[in-house]
């Protein structure tokens, strides 16, 4: 079993540039380009805006910085940032070192973005008659505390029966094709994929950087399949940070696993050796499901129908059997007419750890909205995103449970997109990711 | 598709302020009574208080969930109440009173034998409205309301006879015509029938609403036999028959449950009704999918508005003792829609199917759906008062 109680990805100090942050740089810093790499807020002001400038005041979370390295991939239980921009892609050749080549350019790549320096040559380092290497822009931002995870989905392994990559018997049981759950509508173009990259940042800027420049390097070995972006969280991961709001209007993740649950995290959240796949011991698996609310119906819902329906009140997001926002459930004390305070169909009855055998996942969705569709409503939802060790127990009986029972699901949401990946584990402090030889995520799979 | 109508601890919790402006003489920001409620019984700031609207703010103190009431001068007949309050919560109870002797009570669930405590309503200065007639408005709704459930039950039982006949016999082009104008007598009281958690999946349950493995009945799945997509396999006659026997059992067991005595209605289910038949219309035909292999979607959006109409019009008395602009608008708002959805056909004359509609067309549709809407989903509080 994994140590978990181990730090990783911790963030450098908010106040600290971190110029020189070790063998994590790679291009030019940045923030350097703004003149001083000490010089935080103020100095885009003086840039006089302009293409240099970058954001005229840096919070100290966007200057907070996680480490590329680690037993574990950064981006789960690192403190959920506040965007988010993922994608999926199709890998779109059968030749297998050139896969490798693109793991190995992303994880080189990934711990450059992570340290909050340029791609290679920079956005003005380069030969004047060949494009920029980064696309330049966030260029003038600091790291923003961006992490960066990968995944890898089913058709890595096997795609329309052909097995590309040598790689189907190495397939972990864990992942799953997930089951068609009652009333989704899913939208093939908004599912699965067999990579994925997850961005997070507290600069939604930083993150589509990422996911920008990583696409870029992948062309000709894969595509974008879909993209999402989310620009708010709606989970905590740990305990210091506050319960958000979904755009249902409340308190979401409550009952999130935490990084601080260490032993939770063990039993729930990291694969081990000893789950049949050995190179995928210290990883995990990622549920991507893209949840459309009915906002304007959802809106039109009375106050004690939204609560009987989430069964929590919407001001504190206390469970409707009493207490306050953290105090447990008691789905059997009783109400005026002797049925439960909480009604059973409720959201909180079916998903809460209890309905589920004890089951938990760690929760880092995001609130997304892609604008308004051709009826001119908003078009927004919950991009829900969890990690749990085996999807098979700890996630398709919850979902099943409440896509057919859990009133509010039925009503007012519609699933429209689905995925799932497998997570690898983390390059490992102290690895080199330079030349055709180096570390990458993932590099267990292939050797 | 589910059972809104039937959540068992959807009540009434107060909180329902909205609407200011029926009630004159209260001030704004009115100091509500406070009651504290233990699980020794509850006290209140305040045992006096003038006509017109109270709010009382429910507190609990005690270890288990708790009620509270404001009983009349027999100190037994309830005037209004907030049931339902969890340990540490607070909810709010909305009331207009006349002055009088009143009694309060905050039994707790497991001790119902807390003793009234006296509550006085003082006159009030100024001009008060004071709904005496309300009560009587929502009884005389929900009496209206139920029978015409049981006689659209009625015609639904008579139209499905009629398809399921020419179904098993194999009569497709008849089973065809009676499809839709047979349906509309469900989908006009599609709430209350979806408030029977188990007839609902068993009779209007969509192909992609299964879950994996499930088995498919209903009124879909005889529509998709009847309207073949490419690479179906067609039922067997055995397969029909079962499909229409279920059916026909089914709507049956539903014209029992709509008839028994003890089915009744409160007005806030009516109202939710209307809603949730506009909310159908939004999500299910102002889309397509409800009906997606007959396309008989403008039927059902016919039917969906004609069951919210007449929802509105038995809670209208109330509600316009309430706010009879609200009335006039959601009024505005059910023509609007009306003739713009004429165009299209009617129940008698057949409709367009839904993908004869241009986009334009849906999208005037979807903007006169949402636009009443949003104007009916203020017609229960009106109605029911706060």
């Amino acid at each position: 079993m994994n140590d978990t109680s181990s730090p990783e990805h911790g963030a450098t100090a908010p106040t600290s540039q971190q110029p020189d942050a070790g063998e994590t740089r790679r291009g030019p810093s940045r923030r350097a380009v703004l003149g001083g790499a000490g010089v935080v807020a103020g100095a885009a002001a003086l840039a006089g805006g302009g293409f240099a400038a970058g954001r005229a005041t840096a919070s100290p979370m966007q200057l907070r910085q996680y480490d590329f390295f680690g037993e574990h991939q950064s981006g789960i239980v690192t403190p959920a940032q506040d965007r988010m921009h993922f994608a999926a892609f199709d890998v779109t050749t059968s030749d297998r070192d050139a896969l490798i080549g693109l793991l190995r350019a992303w994880s080189e790549a990934a711990a450059t973005l992570m340290s909050g320096s340029e791609l290679g040559t920079g956005i003005a380092g380069g030969s004047p008659l060949a494009p920029p290497e980064d696309t330049g822009d966030a260029t003038g931002l600091p790291a923003s505390g961006l992490t960066i995870t990968f995944g890898f989905g089913p058709g890595l392994f096997v795609k329309d029966g052909v097995d590309r990559f040598g790689l189907a018997g190495r397939r972990p049981a864990a992942l799953i094709d997930l089951p068609h759950f009652p009333g989704d509508t899913l939208q093939d173009r908004l599912t699965g994929g067999d990579l994925c990259i997850q961005a997070c940042a507290d600069d939604p800027q930083v993150a589509m950087h990422a996911i920008r420049n990583l696409s870029r390097l992948a062309f000709g070995v894969a595509s974008v399949r879909w993209a999402q972006l989310g620009f708010g969280r709606t989970s905590s991961t740990t305990r210091e940070q506050t319960t958000p709001r979904n755009l249902m209007g409340f308190k979401d993740g409550t009952r999130n696993l935490k990084a601080e649950d260490t032993e939770n995290v063990r039993e729930w959240l990291w694969a081990d050796a000893s789950d049949g796949a050995d190179w995928m011991a210290g990883g995990t698996y990622l549920v991507a499901r893209k949840l459309r609310i009915l906002a304007e119906i959802w809106d039109r819902a009375s106050l004690s129908e939204q609560e009987a329906l989430v069964g929590r009140t919407k001001g504190s997001g206390a469970p409707l059997s009493g207490g306050n926002e953290f105090t447990d459930p008691d789905f059997t004390r009783p109400g005026a007419d002797g049925s439960p305070l909480i009604p059973t169909d409720s959201h909180v009855a079916l998903a809460h750890p209890s309905a589920n055998g004890g089951a938990m996942m760690l929760r880092r969705g995001y609130n997304y909205t892609d604008g308004a569709d051709d009826l001119g409503r908003l078009d927004a939802g919950l991009f829900f995103l969890a990690f749990v060790r085996d999807p098979e127990t700890q996630f398709v009986p919850m979902q099943t449970a409440i896509s057919s029972s859990d009133a509010m699901t039925v009503e007012y949401v519609r699933a429209v997109g689905s995925a799932l990946f497998a997570v690898p584990p983390g390059v490992p402090a102290g690895a080199t990711l330079d030349g055709s030889d180096g570390a990458y995520i993932g590099q267990g799979l292939f050797t | 598709m589910n059972a809104r109508f039937a959540l068992p601890s959807l009540v009434l919790t107060g909180a329902v302020i909205a609407l200011a402006g029926c009630v004159p003489n209260t001030p704004a920001g009115a100091d509500a009574v406070a009651v504290t409620a233990t699980d020794e019984g509850c006290t209140l700031s305040a045992v006096e208080a003038p006509a017109g609207t109270l709010v009382f703010s429910v507190s609990n103190e005690g270890s288990s969930a708790t009620e509270f009431y404001l009983l009349a001068s027999d100190g037994s007949s309830i005037v209004s109440e907030v049931e339902n309050i969890g340990p540490g919560l607070t909810r709010d109870l909305t009331v207009q009173v006349a002055a009088g002797d009143y009694f309060t009570s905050c039994r707790e669930s497991d001790t119902a034998d807390a003793v009234p405590a006296a509550f006085t309503v003082t006159e009030a200065t100024g001009e008060v409205e004071v709904d005496e007639e309300r009560q009587a408005l929502l009884d005389q709704a929900a009496a209206t309301y139920k029978a015409y459930v049981q006689q659209e039950v009625a015609a639904l039982v008579t139209a499905t006879d009629e398809f399921v006949a020419a179904f098993v016999a194999g009569d497709d082009d008849a089973a065809r015509d009676i499809y839709a104008s047979a349906r509309s007598h469900w989908e006009a009281i599609e709430p209350v029938a979806e408030s029977f958690g188990d007839l609902d999946p068993s009779m209007d349950l969509r192909e992609a609403d299964l879950a994996e493995g499930e088995e498919w009945t209903g009124w879909h799945a005889m529509e998709k036999d009847l309207w073949q997509p490419a690479d179906y396999t067609p039922l067997t006659v055995d397969e029909r028959t079962a499909l229409a026997e279920r059916l026909v059992a089914d709507t049956a067991e539903l014209s029992t449950r709509v008839n028994a005595d003890d089915f009744t209605f409160e007005a806030f289910q009516i109202g939710n009704g209307a809603k949730e038949l506009l909310d159908e219309v939004a999500t299910g035909k102002i889309t397509g999918e409800e009906e997606i292999w007959s396309g008989t979607d403008l039927w059902d959006f016919r039917a969906n508005l004609d069951g919210a109409h007449e929802a509105f019009i038995v809670l209208k008395p109330a509600a316009d003792l309430t706010d009879t602009d609200l009335s006039t608008e959601i009024e505005e708002r059910f023509a609007a829609l009306d003739a713009e959805l004429a165009q299209y056909g009617s129940l008698e004359a057949g409709f367009l199917t839904y993908s004869e509609l241009t986009e334009d067309q849906v999208l005037e549709l979807s903007r006169l759906v949402e636009a009443l809407s949003e104007s009916l989903s203020q017609l229960t509080a009106a109605a029911v008062a706060a």
